[in-house]
């Protein structure tokens, strides 16, 4: 059966939710074999194995922590020429699409990005992308090459599929261009504790209608009740209320989770764009007319100072 | 010595318009309301700050699109850049990212540069690789997605807020960087930045002056096809109820009713 590499999304040998869901949609159309690289590559190996991986690609070299993007472009290309897979498929974070896309015009292949789904086809893999602030879905595929699909969090369903996992050492030698741009300096992100946005599998947003930084407590326990990531609209995260990397929106992170609840968002297009694929939306708004309640499965036209924290109590009572 | 530095620029539909795909299952932008892609201002706006900072610097704005796409160079050019580059030819329907990336290349070394600095995704494609794909093409740097910028002594530093980390970068130019929405606001066109738009030089280039045949671009050179096409079914229209006191308390019933409690 045709092999197909999977770019694996860790940090330091914990495998990010997204890379088990590619792999899952990998094994629509072959066998996959991933590439893990940097730092606890590794430490992966088991996890991938859990969930269908026959082969582990390993490489770990200082150069991948030290300069940006290229140096993971040539593993993927050495793992490309290693295994000549039927498809590759990664991530669909900001660092996965730009390495995916070199990786694709080095190779002579087509690129797809932010596939929201996978399927076998006649002429090879299939993805299905959601556009237009999701007004539209289109069914493409890769004409020409080695298919290079980026596959964006919560298209799939983890699925468990114990494989082999045999782990190799990839041979990798550095481009010239691998140095190009140096990390001079990294500040990791701060743990909240909570769920990442674009994995978690409910997602409470707060907006303009929350009216102050203080007042984001009251979405933050919300999210707690019900374990999931804190979301911002853009407004609210322009008035610095909430951090940009909370933000949800065309400008900030695009979201699909099993469930959105969105609390003083008026529902712009630019949030749209961001959250419009969630399976189950919910608002909470004073004005009748925003324009979310239009999307919503449930709406709740009030104050969200009532509304939510009556609401979290609720939650709180029913798990006991 | 002067400081080149070229803007990738995007005209794109306009968001809160009908956007929708032609037959041929292109994006449709002939009948559709245009404007330069929001997020192509900050690059501008960057751009224009690097110049006013350097002692001797030259900015020109590049765009690839129909004849309604120089309403984008004319509002880069109102912002305050130099001079423009407009790239048109019939055979450039339907290129995809790949070939866009060529394009602007061959565009971008025609023009002569030391910089170029691009938005961080088109809100139309929304793909974000461009700017990686055209610092492979002219082998130089990529410096992409920055909140923050500044070039000196030839070289640029910046710093790229990741979903795991936020990083430093630094590279020598020349160099490919593109910008975040989180980069500076962009600033709006003065009166006497519209009028002296209209003296600035626009340039117009076909395929040929860049040496490009139409097979390597368009619909046909695509290395990507777009099979179908389907509207979203509108959703149903959902419940919705006024709070008098137990809005909560019924948001709460309707989530337990979904599983989600």
């Amino acid at each position: 059966m045709a092999e197909v590499l999977v770019y694996v999304d860790h940090v330091d040998g914990a495998v990010r939710k997204p890379t088990l869901e590619l792999l899952t949609l990998a094994r629509r159309i072959g066998e996959p074999v991933a590439v893990a690289l940097g730092n606890g590559a590794a430490d992966t190996a088991a996890t991938l194995a859990e969930h269908g991986a026959v082969k582990v690609l390993t490489h770990d070299a200082s150069e991948y922590a030290e300069y940006l993007v290229v140096p993971k472009v040539d593993a993927l290309q050495a793992a490309h020429e290693a295994v000549s897979p039927a498809a590759v498929l990664v991530p669909s974070s900001a660092e996965g699409k730009e390495i995916a896309a070199r990786l694709a015009l080095r190779i002579g292949s087509g690129i797809i990005t932010d596939a929201i789904d996978l399927e076998a086809g006649d002429e090879g893999p299939v993805a299905t992308q959601s556009v237009f602030a999701a007004s539209f879905t289109t069914k493409s595929r890769v004409s020409k090459g080695t298919p290079v699909i980026t596959v964006k969090p919560n298209s799939a369903a983890v699925e468990a599929a114990q494989a082999a996992g045999a782990v190799e050492a990839l041979s990798v030698s550095f481009s010239e261009k691998a140095t190009g741009t140096k990390v001079t300096g990294r500040t990791p992100r701060e743990s909240t504790g909570r769920p990442e946005l674009t994995e978690a599998a409910i997602v409470v947003s707060g907006g303009r209608g929350v009216n102050g930084a203080e007042n984001f407590s009251i979405i933050e326990a919300l999210a707690d009740s019900l374990g999931a990531a804190v979301g911002a609209s853009r407004a609210a995260v322009d008035a610095g209320w909430y951090p940009h990397t909370n933000q949800v929106g065309q400008t900030g992170k695009s979201v699909s989770p099993q469930l959105y609840i969105a609390n003083g968002i008026s529902g712009a297009i630019q949030h749209r764009a961001g959250m419009q694929t969630s399976k189950t939306i919910v608002a909470v708004n004073k004005d009748a007319e925003a324009p979310i309640f239009d999307l919503v499965d449930y709406g709740v036209v009030g104050d969200l100072f009532d509304v939510v924290p009556q609401l979290t109590d609720e939650v709180k009572a029913r798990k006991g | 010595m002067s400081l080149r530095i070229v803007v990738t620029v995007k005209y794109v539909p306009d968001a809160t318009g009908d956007r929708h795909f032609a037959d041929d299952l292109t994006v449709d932008r002939d009948d559709v309301d245009g404007l330069l892609s929001e997020l192509d201002e900050y690059a501008v706006e960057q751009a224009l700050q690097i110049a006013e900072d350097a002692d001797d610097a030259e900015v020109t704005v590049l765009t690839i699109g129909p004849e309604d796409a120089k309403d984008a160079l004319r509002k880069a050019l109102s912002m305050g850049a130099d001079k423009a580059v407009h790239v048109e030819d019939d055979d450039l329907h339907g290129t995809d990212a790949i070939g866009t990336s060529l394009v602007l290349a061959k565009a971008i070394e025609k023009a002569g540069y030391d910089l170029v600095i691009s938005g961080m995704a088109s809100t139309d494609g929304t793909m974000g690789v461009v700017p990686a794909l055209v610092a492979e093409r002219l082998g130089v740097p990529q410096v992409t997605l920055l909140s923050e910028v500044s070039v000196e002594d030839g070289t640029v530093k910046g710093r790229r807020d990741g979903d795991a980390a936020s990083e430093q970068l630094e590279a020598s130019l020349p160099a490919v960087v593109s910008v975040t929405d989180q980069s500076g606001e962009a600033r709006y066109p003065s009166f006497k930045g519209i009028m002296a738009a209209k003296k600035k030089p626009v340039e117009s280039w076909d395929l040929s002056d860049l040496d490009i045949e139409a097979g390597e671009v368009g619909l046909e050179g695509a290395w990507t096809k777009v099979e179908a096409v389907a509207e979203r079914p509108a959703r149903t229209a959902g419940t919705i109820v006024k709070d008098e006191g137990e809005g909560g308390k019924q948001l709460a019933e309707y989530l337990a009713s979904q599983k989600f409690i």
